[in-house]
């Protein structure tokens, strides 16, 4: 256990590791020069489309739960009995 | 001699109450070694016939599929053991190892009558998980746990009488939906697959357990159901899109719930679609696929179950809008988590890299495109909400101030096996390939599947990354969401009070005016007969008589009328 703030709290250095994960995005975007696939699809010959499909997919994906929210969300002692609502935030010490 | 590897945990588990320490931790530890020794030594075949009345049963039957089931079984049993070895409560102890017995004897059952008794002992076992929380939201939790568990049975039991009428024998084989009961075992096996619809109990049950217990359970009841599933409806097509349909919904919930071990109920969910699909699909590698998966998730979830075991114990939370900053405390559990979170997402070199992706070329073999690509989006989001949000709420994120020790040597122990284990099976995979029930031609390692995995892993976290740094991702929020439990836990609970309010004020509203009315009729009615009324006033003799009269005249006019 150590109090100093560790590599991962200095934002100019959290900033240089997205570079180098964009960085390394961009050179797996370009892989797909690099071999040949065996489809078995006709849509996987698209350039890049794995790099596509996890980009698009993810952030639709976000966005359709962000909207699922607004239905779906309640309180967090939506189904708990009344006479047990408003007790402390449900804890617990060990097992 | 035989040793049947369930009977040595469930009969062994038995003395554990009256052991002592260290004995009883040696005991435990010994249990699952020797069956796994008994295991092995047991050659393929079918023992234990025997006859009651005019059933034919196998109570075991050793074969490679129940085989590969069973070793895995027991190597769970032996992880949670070692996981669980800081605990001092017998409870919990014995329901592990009767648990994991049952759910060993379930694969290793040859027919369908002993396969209902183990299926049976799964659920009540497995329950006292759920209760040892000792609280009364983990009491409610074991008794709808319990609820579904027994249903399933019973499903389970009815299907077995319509086979065993239909057919004449309750061996356990290949059974399709077109067999007589078919659709009822089908019933029963998904509940504990957890189908759409059924699947609610699962994400609904396991976050409220132990923290033993959710490891533990998160191992058994829905793999015996997998192997059930290989069993007996390979090849079923409509698993094909129940099982697609798993693999997607749940990633939903995943990204906005925040109870992180409900995080990974959903993705155990998402993750048995993907084996659904596999055994749907049905050829050599589609069953090949589901059930090397089965063996990685056992191993993988397992591995991110304990990982929030351990910070719930540090930290009495495992709630995302409170964690975050762990790492530091808990450098080790911090590591373990993100080599599960790895296989799950089955990065190259790990253990899901190796076995989904045999599941995957099985769905592109047989030129199915809308599930393949459905299949992808769930692999895109598995990665999304279990391999990056676990890790990072718990362990990185913002810093919430939490300054607690590591896991106790023996977790870590534990969880060190089971990333191993992770690494191991991706790295060797023929290990595992050589355990399957058919023979393994699939190569793993190629140049474009390694590309194309890495490529959709790397936009996916950009994709997560540029969403937090934009500010677009949801945040964690102390929160319910609504699924399908909410049915059972709301709507039929508040259907059945309103029916109740409907019934009594049917009843305030129509019986009683009608008592009113009848009360009145009554009053009315009796009048006449009171000591003052008319009818009992005495009558003259003349009055009589011409009443007799008149009555005798009618009479008369009646009976002349008819001749």
């Amino acid at each position: 256990m150590n109090d100093r703030p560790s590599w991962f709290e200095d934002p100019a250095k959290v900033t240089r590791l997205v570079r180098v994960l964009y960085g390394l995005c961009a050179l797996m975007f370009v892989a797909d020069l690099l071999y040949r696939k065996h489809a078995h699809f006709g849509f996987e010959n698209v350039f890049g489309f794995y790099a596509i499909y996890g980009f698009v997919a993810c952030v639709a994906l976000v966005l359709a739960a962000k909207l699922l929210r607004r239905i779906l969300m309640r309180r967090e002692d939506y189904y708990d009995a009344p006479e047990t609502r408003e007790t402390a935030p449900h804890r617990e010490d060990a097992h | 001699m035989i040793l049947h590897p369930a009977y040595l945990l469930i009969l062994g588990a038995l003395p554990l109450p009256w052991l002592k320490q260290p004995i009883r931790s040696a005991w435990m530890l010994l249990l699952p070694i020797v069956g796994m020794v008994g295991l092995w030594s047991i050659p393929d075949g079918h023992y234990a016939l025997l006859t009651l009345y005019d059933v034919k049963m196998e109570l075991l039957r050793v074969d490679a599929l129940s085989r590969v089931f069973a070793s895995i079984f027991l190597v769970a049993t032996m992880l949670a053991v070692i996981y669980a070895l800081n605990l001092r409560e017998s409870v919990q102890q014995v329901a592990t190892l009767t648990y994991a017995g049952s759910a060993i004897g379930g694969v290793l059952a040859g027919d369908l009558l002993t396969l209902f008794v183990y299926w049976e002992m799964t659920g009540l076992t497995s329950v006292f998980l759920i209760w040892a929380r000792r609280s009364e939201r983990a009491y409610r939790a074991g008794m709808r746990y319990l609820a579904v568990q027994v249903l399933s049975g019973l499903l389970l039991l009815a299907g077995l009488i319509i086979h065993y009428r239909g057919t004449g024998s309750v061996s356990f084989n290949t059974l399709g939906l077109d067999a007589p009961g078919g659709w009822l075992i089908l019933t029963a096996i998904g509940i504990k697959c957890a189908f759409p619809v059924l699947h609610s109990w699962l994400q609904d049950t396991y976050p409220e357990a132990t923290i033993v217990g959710t490891v533990v359970l998160s191992s058994f009841t829905t793999k015996l159901g997998i192997y059930a599933l290989a069993r007996g409806y390979a090849g079923t097509e409509e698993l094909i899109w129940i099982g697609a349909v798993m693999t997607c919904f749940p990633i939903f919930y995943a990204v906005i719930e925040n109870d992180l071990r409900r995080v990974l109920a959903y993705s155990l969910i998402n993750q048995l679609g993907f084996m659904v699909v596999g055994i749907g699909i049905g050829t050599e590698m589609g069953v090949n696929g589901a059930v090397a998966h089965a063996v990685a998730d056992i191993l993988f979830k397992g591995l991110l179950f304990m990982s929030m075991g351990a910070v719930l114990l540090r930290t009495g939370t495992v709630n995302g809008s409170e964690l975050g900053g762990l790492f530091k405390s808990m450098p080790q559990t911090a590591t373990f988590c993100m080599v599960g979170a790895a296989s799950i997402s089955a990065f190259p070199l790990f253990s899901g890299f190796v076995t989904k992706s045999m599941i995957m070329t099985a769905v592109a073999e047989e030129h199915r495109t809308v599930i393949w690509l459905m299949l992808l989006f769930a692999s895109a989001g598995v990665f999304h909400h279990a391999g990056i949000k676990i890790p990072f709420f718990a362990f990185f994120a913002h810093d919430r101030g939490y300054r607690v020790e590591e896991a106790p040597l023996n977790m870590r122990i534990a969880m060190g096996s089971a990333a191993a284990l992770c690494i191991l099976i991706g790295c060797a995979p023929e290990l595992l390939y050589g355990l399957l029930p058919y023979p393994v031609e699939y190569v793993p390692y190629t140049t474009a599947h390694v590309i194309n995995q890495t490529q959709l892993l790397l936009l996916s976290a950009m994709a997560f990354t540029v969403l937090m740094r934009t500010g677009i991702y949801p945040p964690e929020l102390r929160s319910v969401n609504l699924d399908f439990d909410w049915f059972y836990r709301r709507l039929l609970p508040a259907t059945a009070g309103t029916a109740t309010r409907i019934i009594d004020g049917a009843r305030n509203g129509v019986l009683a005016p009608l008592q009113r009315g009848a009360a009145t009729a009554l009053r009315i009615a009796q009048t006449p007969l009171r000591a003052q009324g008319w009818l009992a006033l005495p009558w003259t003799t003349s009055l009589m008589i011409a009443w007799t009269v008149l009555l005798l005249g009618a009479l008369l006019l009646l009976a002349l009328l008819r001749a």
